[in-house]
């Protein structure tokens, strides 16, 4: 018999339905994983066995009484960016080390709602900004997977590594996560899992940490694609205290994952193929191409002219909404205070005690660039690139449904490999964050191995609130790699 | 003649702009749900929001919105169907975000013109340059603690409305003329309660001086004057500061300063150097406000009669002059007391009872017209008194008096008082009769053709009678009786 934190969340659900196990006993063998794995992945910052067993006490009562919503019992580990009422909040930085929010995010109360159990609160690059969780003040996380014959310590990716990390080592069912530039589809990639980045719009911001309020999307991520699709079925929706939110419907993602791809085009964004791009990154996309070929769609090369421009376009808009999201981060009200002899004195201690590097440098550009006498040439300017881009979609979507890309320009890489090069690492962000640029969904898959034998991923790029198909597409891409490989880091079968 | 100043160079203009901020009325905050009222438990009305908590995201309120836009139709406004929310960013203890969320670039209401009154009767048009909605910051306590602050946040997103004046004004008279037409507009609209002392309207007042003819000079801003009694000595204080420095062959700087109210003069608060840089963005955690032009003419249809509109009807339809008709249309207060007054009755006399002896009362008795003692019902009973003779003009004049003192209707006064007034013409003849006999010269020197002691013989009968008598009986049976 399958282990129990070896379950797919359908799998779970339909054992939990069954009363095969209980979800007690779920709950109970994802703990006992954290105990044993975590403090060597560090995928969480925070571990809550009370809360978590006293939520699956409450899902069991459920089940006995047959009032099971689509998540009870289920074990989720939730990115520590999600307020989560009464358990600390701490956006993985210093200046939220002992913050503990009275109220829910609208993400994690929907999911409370559904059912879900909440194991703890996972690792991630300090509020959200980083690409191997390196800058997380809790300490970096350990990728579960190694190269073949090699210990080297590699990155899980990030921002939301520490979920990506539980998921891939069976810390967790499933994962909330967010993604302002890649950071739900690189870690996932990274891990060899699913994650998807839905619509702007689709989830409601409220509760959440800000990093880049334009571009800030939470979405699941899991094992496998139905699992993300079931999570964000839970997750969406609109929400009256997100003026972003949209008001749509929320459709059946998970029945949209076996719809199959026949007669769907697929394009092939010719700009995707960047220079200094691995062979095996280029092979398998090929590979993914013909899957979908073989599944019955039909790939058509289209271009995206301003890809280029997207990632200076993104280091300009993400930093400069984030050094006025973070502001509010100033020792007066709650957070860490570092007493000063007067207000400015104040203010610049508990900012220079509170945040790390990476989180300082965006402020600083994100000031920059908002600056008198600096704003035209690169807000304003990056505002306008970024209508280009978004144009490209549309103009794209009349031809295709959907997109195929890679999801990073690479595996993982060694911890601390690309810590001297900011700008190094910005790259690896290169095919992510064009979808936060224009507000579109984008599904990592997990598609094959590199010869190292770390995993890698392509990403479906889809239309604006059509998730749907982006499920339907990765499922079909899903089925058709077989991806079974596992981490070698992971609880015991 | 228009305002001047004379300095050693010369005769110098002042030149005005107004930049107010009037906080809208409306039981929420402009983007949270939390409280507005005055005078509350320091940070009672602070939501998580307000308070600037990590991923707290801001909702329009859309009254507020409404507000802003009735408030731009009586300023006879461009409504922008599209504008838009930006971010000033600033670190201040009392800023819990860390930036005010404002309109910038493309407020939601465009330019306007309003009509002031001056004192010699003339009127002035003076433009509105825009309207725009933002948030309230919180206060900083500096007086509590030896060492410390302490920060009060429930005014901290409370909705203001930041309205800006062309710079058409003049002279501290056209300043505080046009404070108080917008004050009076606020308040018909019921979009602000203009209450200066409570800080819901505060003015920043852009000073320059220039000579005549020329084109603007450099201007001071003198920030959050509460009084538009300050508004005008800030104007005069700041103007005769800046001839100094002109014509002490200086420059004068481009700055912010403050109206010391007790010493009567401005003083420097920040340089140009020492500016914030804002760097202002649009919000992205709000989409742009978009109007709908059918809900903006709905909201036309409902508005109040405004000020201009009324006193115009009071001239017209109830005859009155354009002073009376200006003083009773002030305050709406003051327009609905009078026209519940004047309902079914002569509204002259209503005018003319309202704005003397009335007022007199309010005055001597402390009383605004809010908590008058003498209801409007009340004063219309008394004017109905002396249409049908119970009381004589005089005799009103002290039954008003005693209606302040104790609220009674005029009806109960007189009852009690035995202060009918004598319309028996047999009682008239006999006290006339006694006058005459008593200064039987008097009546033969009249007779012989000196008219002016009929007053004499009027004011003798009147004091016997207790000035109760009829005063047209009293004169015409004097007339009838000394002939």
């Amino acid at each position: 018999m399958t282990a129990p934190t070896d379950f797919t969340i359908a799998e779970a659900r339909t054992a939990l339905a069954k009363r095969e196990l209980s979800a007690t006993e779920l709950t109970q063998a994802h703990l006992l994983t954290i105990e044993a794995l975590n403090p060597r992945l560090n995928a969480y910052i925070t571990v809550t066995p009370e809360v978590a067993l006293q939520q699956a006490k409450a899902a069991d009562a459920a089940l006995a009484k047959g009032e099971a919503g689509p998540l009870t019992g289920i074990p989720l580990a939730i990115k520590d960016l999600f307020c989560t009422a009464g358990t600390r909040t701490t956006a993985a930085s210093k200046i939220l080390g002992n913050f503990v929010p009275p109220y829910e995010s609208t993400v994690t109360a929907n999911l409370l709602r559904d059912g879900a159990v909440f194991l703890g609160k996972a690792n991630l690059d300090e509020f959200a900004m980083g690409s191997s969780n390196a800058t997380s003040a809790f300490g970096g996380v350990e990728n579960p997977w190694k190269r073949t014959g090699d210990d080297t310590v590699l990155v899980p990716g990030g921002s939301s590594g520490g979920s990506a990390a539980a998921v891939a080592a069976r810390l967790a069912l499933g994962a909330t996560a967010t993604d302002t530039g890649g950071s739900i589809r690189q870690p996932a990639a990274f891990c060899g899992i699913a994650g998807i980045k839905p619509t702007y719009g689709r989830v409601s911001r409220f509760g959440t940490v800000a990093f880049a309020s334009s571009l800030d999307q939470a979405g699941p991520m899991a094992r496998t694609v139905e699992d993300c699709a079931i999570l964000l079925g839970s997750m969406a929706g609109f929400d009256p205290k997100d003026s972003t939110s949209a008001q749509m419907a929320v459709p059946d993602f998970a029945a949209a994952c076996a719809r199959g791809v026949k007669g769907l085009r697929i394009g092939i964004p010719k700009e995707y193929r960047v220079p200094g791009m691995p062979a095996e990154i280029e092979a398998l996309w090929q590979q993914g191409i013909a899957m979908l070929k073989d599944a019955g769609a039909e790939p058509v090369e289209i271009s995206l002219p301003h890809t280029q421009y997207a990632l200076p376009t993104y280091y300009i808009v993400a930093p400069a909404e984030a050094s006025s999201n973070l502001a509010r981060y100033d020792g007066v009200r709650f957070g860490l205070r570092e007493e000063g002899s007067d207000l400015k004195d104040l203010y610049e201690r508990t900012r220079r005690a509170g945040f790390g590097d990476e989180v300082r440098r965006r402020i600083l550009i994100g000031t920059y660039v908002l600056s008198a006498g600096y704003y035209d040439a690169y807000y304003l300017k990056a505002q306008k690139v970024r209508a280009l881009i978004k144009r490209d979609f549309d103009e794209a979507w009349g031809k295709v449904d959907a997109i195929l890309a890679p999801a990073t320009p690479s595996a993982a890489f060694g911890q601390g490999e690309m810590q001297d090069d900011p700008v190094a690492m910005y790259l690896i962000d290169v095919f992510t964050v064009t979808a936060n640029l224009a507000g579109i969904p984008g599904l990592t898959v997990p598609t094959g191995l590199d010869s190292k034998g770390l995993p890698l991923g392509l990403q479906i790029l889809g239309k604006p609130f059509d998730e749907e198909t982006v499920f339907a597409v990765g499922s079909a891409l899903e089925r058709a790699a077989n991806f079974t490989a596992t981490p070698s880091v992971r609880a015991a079968a | 003649m228009s305002y001047t100043l004379e300095g050693a160079t010369g005769t110098w203009e002042v030149v005005i702009g107004l930049e107010v901020h009037a906080q809208v009325t409306s039981n929420a905050k402009l983007f949270s749900g939390a409280a507005t009222e005055f005078g509350a438990e320091p940070n009672s009305q602070v939501s998580f929001v307000d308070a600037g908590f990590p991923g707290m995201l801001p909702v329009i309120n859309g009254e507020c919105v409404a507000q802003a836009v009735r408030t731009g139709l009586g300023l006879n406004a461009q409504i922008n169907l599209w504008s838009r929310f930006d971010r000033k960013n600033y670190f201040y203890a009392d800023l819990p975000q860390g930036y005010q969320i404002s309109q910038f670039e493309f407020p939601i209401i465009g330019t306007g013109e309003i009509e002031i009154q001056l004192a010699d009767g003339s009127v002035k048009n003076i433009g509105i340059t825009r309207l725009h909605l933002e948030q309230d910051a919180g206060k900083s306590l500096h007086d509590q603690h030896p060492t410390k602050s302490y920060i009060d946040l429930n005014r901290s997103g409370v909705a203001l409305m930041e309205i800006v004046s062309e710079p058409d004004l003049r002279s501290p008279e056209e300043a505080g003329a046009y404070l108080t037409k917008l004050r009076q507009i606020l308040r018909y609209l019921g979009t602000c309660d203009g209450n200066m002392e409570q800080g819901s309207l505060r003015a920043d007042v852009n000073v320059s001086v220039r000579k005549a003819g020329e084109g603007f000079r450099t201007r001071c801003e003198v920030k959050n004057v509460n009084s538009i009694r300050f508004v005008m000595q800030a104007v005069e204080a700041e103007a005769r500061r800046q001839i100094e420095v002109w014509e002490a062959g200086e420059e004068v700087v481009q700055e912010t300063r403050l109206f010391d109210t007790s010493r009567g003069v401005t003083r420097s608060m920040r340089s140009k150097e020492d500016a914030h840089d804002y760097r202002y963005f649009p919000d992205p955690d709000l989409p742009p406000l978009v109007l709908d032009a059918a809900w903006v003419e709905q909201l036309k249809a409902g508005l109040p009669e405004l000020p201009d509109a009324r006193r115009a009807r009071y001239v017209g339809d109830y005859g009155l002059t354009p002073y009376d008709a200006h003083v009773l249309t002030l305050e709406k207060e003051t327009a609905a007391f009078y026209e519940s007054v004047a309902e079914g009755r002569d509204p002259k006399m209503a005018a003319n009872w309202l704005t003397g002896d009335f007022f007199a009362g309010l005055n001597r008795t402390g009383h605004s017209i809010g908590d008058s003692p003498v209801s409007a019902a009340h004063l219309g009973e008394l004017l109905d008194l002396i249409k049908d003779n119970t009381l004589s003009g005089k005799l009103a004049k002290e039954v008003l008096e005693a209606m302040f003192e104790t609220g009674k209707a005029p009806s109960v006064l007189v009852e009690e008082r035995g202060l009918k007034q004598v319309t028996d013409t047999g009682a008239i003849e006999a006290i006339i009769d006694e006058v005459m006999a008593k200064n039987a010269d008097k009546v033969a020197e009249y007779r012989s053709g000196k008219d002016k002691l009929f007053g004499f013989f009027v004011g003798q009968t009147m004091k016997a009678m207790q000035g109760k008598g009829n005063p047209t009986l009293v004169n015409d049976l004097l007339k009838q009786k000394l002939a």
